[in-house]
């Protein structure tokens, strides 16, 4: 297949994967640095390249809500947010997923207040990582427009049915201009296909009338979220599919996690989004010095991959994840928690520490990656360290 | 539009089982059947966590023999208005499970999820233009949590959260005017109405269903657990809020005004409706008179304003 080599923003590339699925519904809310999706998504209604209908909602909470609605009939339905929308939105979310809804939504991740910033972090998605929704991670424009095409075949697939949210960092991603392969509107169309409308219950089945929503007590509650727990369970083996499908026909492979240059690491760095780009670069150089290190990069957050990971992980001797949002009064980050509570089972565990960084778009520049690798030497070599640490942050 | 008299009405299909779990006496599921009566079997319903939602649909049963969804408290315009929309898309390729040239969408929501909490949800679906009905059952309170004040709770109301005691004697604040809210909205239909104007009600249900665009009734609904009366008295109740203007029944056509019931001249004494309900029991101790006199003077004010704003002045 002929892809096109195109240069576009972040922001830009998931509304033209989004597009590119046609779907029926979207309402949406502006929030920084969300707002330039929906821009150009609006161009493309407005141009008549796509004939979604939009809804231009008072808010994030009645743009999930909206959301809901629309999905509740089979209609193939998104949003997108960033930082304080994300968290208004939140009581819905859980909902959306409850309701087992395949609705996508780029979260555009940002701080969330106060005080109030308008730059990259992941505590916004963070804050929605228990609320039932599969989670992927991009750490550039090119994975966030390809998971914005793939996310359709994931939430909508019968078995799965869950609503998809797709990580890309505020500014770093969302609005930098990339090189990137896209596929032609016909190819893509092909990939994701029409929403399966005969299957699944529809809010607009005159002849067979349902009821979305009841009141769930003592006697059913606990059982329906544990349908909800099987179904996100089974979601890994469809996502698996859906990424080796994708990967022959457009030649890009993914995987739950990204694995750079740990065949032989002793130190591994864990991260989500755009810093595992800059690690890649500083592992490229520490490697040209000898130094073995190397990038575990999580795709898919939710559901956690946690024995495939254990494995990767098992045969380093240090291990450092990275989160770029904070746990406060919690003991390290989220992602950290998850990755040692994985590697706990193993016969030899690695020494597992955690590096809380970038908090409000604070510039995750080499040199922090640089100290962070120097720090995991150390703790190689047996040096004590605190379990918890902070990276570029003035003390 | 179809004439509404009982020998039509009493052939329509009950589209709201029995069986569900409203209190005894309760007004409200008599409204919702009331509007289903009218709205038909195409119809999609949302409600709004409260009463009528929590009494209609409990797992594994259903009252409704239309699609029903429920998301959450605020949301219930936002939840239909995202249905609606999804009714238009499907419909414009084709793909409608089963094909319906119009579909009525009817939201609900209480006082507490339409007054308050639900304010701004439908605030944004009535200015977006779904075309949809929006019904607040409004029973002056937050019934389904227990008796809370809520922005329609009227002066004077002892409520759980504003109770009357030694020193407070309810609500120290009348209550705001919705209606008039949606009004300002110039949406194409507006109107207030009671269970007990069963005539009254079913026309209007109509008229709203037959508007190409957003419309609003909010209709009021004597809660005899909150307000304190004989589940026997509902609609009487319904009726008397009517004849001493506490209730007054108007619509609002593209911005016109209409009386759609001329209360006699000697409207009925705010009295004799605050005697009726436990809930403003405490007016009438000694050294509160003045309260009523207060109610008397609020309703008076606001009939004249309507009355006014429908050239009946």
């Amino acid at each position: 297949m002929k892809q096109i080599y195109v240069g576009l923003t972040g922001n830009e590339a998931v509304a033209t994967a989004f597009k590119q699925a046609r779907p029926h519904v979207a309402p949406a809310f502006p929030i920084t640095p969300q707002t330039e999706m929906m821009h150009k998504f609006a161009d493309f209604v407005a141009d008549g390249a796509v004939d979604t209908e939009m809804i231009l909602v008072e808010s994030e909470h009645s743009a999930m809500s909206a959301a809901i609605g629309s999905a509740a009939t089979g209609a193939r339905t998104f949003t997108a947010t960033s930082s304080a929308g994300f968290a208004l939105m939140w009581e819905v979310i859980y909902v959306a997923a409850s309701l087992r809804l395949p609705i996508c939504m780029p979260v555009v991740n940002r701080a969330l207040s106060g005080n109030i910033n308008i730059h990259n972090d992941h505590s916004d998605a963070m804050g929605g990582r228990d609320a039932g929704w599969i989670q992927m991670w991009c750490e550039n424009t090119q994975e966030a427009y390809d998971h914005a095409l793939m996310c359709w075949r994931i939430a909508e697939h019968k078995d799965v049915r869950l609503p998809v949210m797709i990580n890309y960092d505020g500014f770093i991603i969302s609005h930098t201009a990339e090189s990137l392969h896209i596929l032609p509107d016909e190819d893509a169309w092909k990939f994701i296909g029409p929403k399966d409308l005969k299957t699944g219950y529809s809010l607009l089945d005159m002849d067979h009338p349902i009821t979305v929503g009841p009141l769930d007590l003592t006697d059913y509650y606990f059982e329906h979220k544990v349908s909800q727990i099987e179904a996100l369970k089974r979601a890994p083996k469809y996502i698996a599919e859906v990424y080796k499908e994708f990967g022959q026909l457009t030649g890009r492979h993914y995987s739950f996690f990204e694995e750079y240059r740990t065949d032989d690491a002793d130190l591994v760095i864990v991260a989500l989004g755009s810093t595992a780009g800059t690690a890649k670069d500083v592992i490229d150089a520490q490697r040209e010095k000898g130094v073995k290190v190397g990038l575990l990069k999580i795709h898919m957050f939710r559901p956690f991959p946690a024995v495939e990971l254990a494995k990767a992980l098992s045969k380093a001797k240090v291990v450092g994840v990275m989160d770029k949002s904070a746990s406060f009064g919690g003991w390290g980050g989220p992602l950290f928690n998850e990755i040692r509570s994985a590697l706990y089972d193993l016969p030899a565990r690695p020494k597992i520490h955690n590096w809380v960084y970038g908090l409000g778009g604070r510039d995750t520049d080499t040199k922090q990656i640089v100290s962070l690798i120097e720090q995991l030497q150390a703790i190689a070599k047996g040096r004590e360290a605190e379990t918890v640490n902070l990276l570029g942050v003035r003390l | 539009m179809a004439v509404v008299n009982l020998q039509t009405l009493s052939k329509n299909e009950d589209l709201l089982s029995g069986g569900h779990r409203a209190c005894a006496g309760c007004t409200g599921s008599n409204i919702l059947r009331q509007i289903m009566l009218t709205a038909g079997r195409d119809t999609v319903v949302g409600g709004a966590t409260g009463c009528m939602e929590v009494v209609t649909t409990i797992f594994p049963y259903t009252a409704w023999k239309t699609p029903f969804i429920h998301s959450a408290f605020e949301n219930c315009a936002a939840t239909v208005s995202g249905a609606e929309t999804a009714y238009r898309a499907l419909k414009k390729r084709g793909e409608l499970p089963v094909p319906r040239e119009k579909i009525n969408f009817v939201a609900f929501g209480g006082d507490g999820g339409t007054y308050d909490i639900g304010l701004q949800s439908l605030s944004g679906a009535m200015e977006r233009g779904h075309n949809m009905l929006y019904v607040c059952y409004d029973n002056e309170a937050y019934m389904n949590t227990g008796i809370q004040r809520s922005g329609a709770t009227p002066f004077g109301a002892h409520t759980s959260t504003a109770p009357a005691g030694k020193v407070k004697q309810g609500k120290d604040r009348h209550r705001k005017d919705l209606t008039k809210i949606m009004v300002a909205h110039n949406i194409p239909y507006v109107a207030q109405t009671t269970p007990f104007h069963w005539k009254d009600l079913q026309m209007k249900v109509r008229k709203a269903l037959d508007v190409d665009g957003p419309a609003f009734i909010n209709i009021l609904m004597p809660c005899t657990v909150g307000w304190g009366f004989d589940p026997a008295l509902g609609m009487e109740l319904s009726k008397m809020a009517t004849d001493c203007n506490f209730w007054p029944l108007f619509e609002v056509e593209n911005g016109e005004y209409k009386l759609t019931y001329k209360p006699k001249a000697d409207r009925t004494p705010i009295e004799e409706w605050l005697k009726t309900q436990v809930r403003f029991k405490h007016l009438f101790k000694p050294g509160n008179e003045h309260l009523i006199v207060e109610i008397q003077r609020w309703v008076d004010d606001e009939q004249r304003k309507l009355l006014k704003l429908c050239g009946e002045d």
